[in-house]
């Protein structure tokens, strides 16, 4: 018979637990709901009067045919910044993994993005590209060609697709190299022994060994390109040309903080919040399953 | 002991002041502020700088929800319709000066100054401080290598078109750029050639306004700048004031921006650099008009004690002093906003020392403002520059047409305005 351990007694689970729950409710459960209550109000900035507009807000949003593309710029965005993030650490962490001498400089080394700010990284990458005055259009220019993120679309989505990259390259490396020091040796040994050569093993063996943090950095990575390279692209490209780097996360903030929209705003981190649960849901749903634990 | 307390700071009423301003301009300010708490003991003001012009807006409205918020708020001249719809946050300037019992005069301002801050009935809501208009800069060395002559005519754009061309074929890099381009290019466009931007002239005489500014005279001069743009003669740097940069480098021969990138411009320009007045285009009825401002205002919030805001009433009225504007003016290129200011700066010597540095204020003022000349009011203006900046760069990269572009702008930024006249009636 199985023998199960457990606690008398309430106390000391609440107790333990109400830390965690506390500030789920404070930093999360409380800011969503408020922002809820807000997208469904057209206040005037300074809160003089607030009327109750159900939702027209929505209604606004969903008519402008900039908001509709402003969803497609954010899948573009998010997917390719995923997908080269993680692409790059995963190389690089196998490389690392291999090295026998000076291992510890070079994850030392490749790290170090991590510790520099979004909006940082994307200063130093606007001085690298600036029209007039980056290092590296200037060199551009030398070839011939006319570097200018600030009017051609495709210029400027790569430039804040390479700074965001560049900014989430290191944690991903630090997982994907966890994961992979993390695989016993003997099971790749085996599989040299038989005669796999380094890429079979890899696909075969530590890549579906990997799945778990690879589907764990999916996720984080999806979050991270949604919120946190806000820093980015304010920093490079405020949005433009146009609005071909306008995600919905600039979006809520350029309407909310410099429009002074607050209902707008506060309807727009509404449908993040939907949108962002809705992936969550479908990759624990469909993805995991074909994640080895 | 009581004696040496008395007359100190302890008993002085704190003034608050939160504003936008870094560098020479904060330094400056806070000049301002050290020399009024010395001349007077009753007082104190305090100030704060919050981040950019929009930041500092958002931090004014942030502390007004919270209760915490300061005597006076700077708010750039995008912020002026909502402030002014405002009305419960907001203590008008003429209800401060005159419940303070200050001698103050509104007349003593300049017309297109005043106008921009006052309503329709004549109630001057918010106090100028720093105002500037757009104007053409010059780097005379960079026409004299391309063979031009620096004293050429450049007063309106078919001459400078002409110019572009020859420095264009001279193998110049950029021959123009500039800075806040809806701002010279079209707000103070549709002013200078005394055609309307918006409705209800401008938006001054109600909420209910809408864009117009995809008239003739704007298409024209926006087609113009796209088809500079194609040709490599007018290069787009940003939404901003980054042009400024290249300028000051040396790097272009004209910029259009601000009169107050004197400051900057004087200390760093390597060359032999001109201020003109800003082109027109000749042909159309009643330009060259007058050009409007950019800049900010003081606002006195609302919710304060009397005895606090007779403290807000001192300070506004030294700032508006003939001394401090006078001195404000010259540092700066900002315009002096008083008319002794001018005449002040004008019976130094000031202009003759510095060539060019009257030129704004003459732009302003050789002709009395029209209905359509006198500024802008309306709402969620920063967002509908975001929108205009975002159609000007579909014209700049030959994607769309001037037509189609401020069309768009037009149709985009009417949906916001009446999104904002919905939420302030």
């Amino acid at each position: 018979m199985e023998k199960r351990v457990y606690f008398k007694g309430w106390f000391l689970p609440v107790l333990l637990i109400t830390p965690q729950l506390l500030i789920t409710i404070i930093f999360f459960f409380y800011p969503a709901g408020t922002a809820i209550w807000w997208s469904l109000f057209n206040p005037d900035p300074f809160g003089l009067s607030t009327k109750f507009v159900g939702f027209a807000n929505f209604d606004f949003l969903f008519a402008d045919s900039y908001y509709i593309e402003s969803f497609y710029t954010t899948a573009i965005f998010s997917s390719l910044v995923t997908f080269f993030s993680m692409g790059i650490a995963l190389y690089l962490a196998v490389l690392a993994d291999r090295l026998i001498k000076g291992a510890g400089i070079y994850k030392t080394l490749l790290i170090w993005p991590y510790a520099v700010a979004p909006a940082i990284a994307g200063i130093l990458w606007m001085f690298l590209f600036d029209t007039q005055t980056g290092l590296i259009s200037w060199y551009l220019g030398l070839l011939g060609y006319d570097w200018n993120h600030l009017l051609n679309d495709t210029e400027a989505m790569g430039l804040v697709i390479v700074a965001s990259t560049w900014s989430r390259v290191s944690y991903n490396f630090l997982f994907f190299l966890a994961g992979l020091q993390a695989i016993p040796r003997a099971i790749i040994e085996a599989a040299a022994i038989d005669g796999a050569r380094f890429w079979r093993r890899f696909w075969t063996i530590i890549f579906p060994l990997l799945s778990p943090i690879t589907f764990f950095l999916v996720v984080m990575n999806i979050v991270y390109a949604f919120f946190d390279t806000f820093g980015v692209i304010h920093t490079i490209t405020k949005g433009g040309p146009g609005q071909s780097t306008t995600i919905l996360v600039y979006k809520v903030y350029s309407d909310g903080f410099v429009g002074l929209d607050l209902g707008s705003s506060a309807a727009q981190s509404v449908i993040l919040l939907v949108i962002v649960g809705f992936l969550t849901i479908l990759q624990f749903k469909f993805v995991e399953k074909k994640v080895h634990y | 002991m009581t004696g040496i307390l008395s007359g100190t700071a302890l008993s002085a009423t704190e003034v608050h002041w939160w504003h936008a301003f870094k560098g020479r301009l904060g330094t400056l300010l806070a000049e301002q502020v050290d020399q009024f708490n010395a001349a007077q003991s009753d007082y104190k003001v305090i100030q704060n700088r919050k981040g950019n012009y929009s930041e500092t807006l958002n931090a004014g409205i942030a502390a007004f929800r919270a209760k915490k918020h300061p005597h006076i708020l700077m708010v750039f001249e995008v912020g002026t319709a909502t402030m002014m719809a405002a009305k419960g946050a907001i203590k008008p300037m003429y209800e401060v000066m005159s419940d303070a019992g200050a001698n103050f005069d509104p007349d003593g301002f300049i017309g297109p100054v005043k106008g921009y801050y006052t309503t329709t009935s004549g109630e001057m809501l918010s106090m100028p401080y720093n105002s500037s208009t757009p104007v053409l800069w010059v780097n005379r060395d960079a026409f004299k290598k391309a063979g031009l002559n620096p004293d050429m005519d450049l007063s309106t754009w078919q001459k400078v078109g002409n110019a572009l061309d020859k420095l264009k074929s001279s193998g110049h890099k950029c021959p123009l750029t500039t800075a806040w381009q809806s701002w010279v290019h079209l707000e103070n466009l549709s002013a200078y050639h005394n055609v309307p931007f918006a409705t209800k002239e401008n938006g001054f005489a109600g909420m209910d306004t809408e864009l117009v500014f995809n008239g003739p005279v704007q298409i024209k001069h926006i087609q113009a700048m796209g088809d500079w743009a194609k040709e490599g003669k007018f290069i787009y740097a940003g939404r901003r004031n980054e042009g400024g940069k290249a300028f000051r480098a040396g790097e272009c021969a004209l910029y259009t921006e601000s009169s107050a990138g004197y400051a900057g411009i004087k200390k760093n320009a390597k060359f032999d650099f001109e201020i003109r007045h800003l082109p027109y285009w000749a042909g159309v009825q009643g330009a060259p008009q007058n050009t409007i401002i950019g800049g900010s205002s003081l606002w006195v919030l609302s919710g304060h004690s009397s005895k606090e805001y007779k403290g807000v009433a001192a300070f506004l009225n030294f700032l508006s002093s003939p001394v401090i504007q006078a001195a404000w003016h010259q540092n700066t290129g900002y315009l002096p906003v008083t008319l002794v200011a001018g005449k002040k700066t004008k019976a130094s010597g000031f202009y003759d020392s510095n060539p060019g540095t009257d030129i704004a204020g003459i732009q302003m003022t050789r002709k009395s403002t029209t209905s359509v000349s006198k500024g802008l009011r309306l709402g969620s203006f920063d967002q509908i520059r975001g929108m205009i900046d975002e159609e000007l760069e579909g014209v700049w990269s030959g994607k769309k047409t001037a037509k189609s572009a401020l069309s768009s702008a037009v149709k985009r930024g009417n949906v916001l305005l009446r999104r904002f006249e919905s939420s302030n009636r």
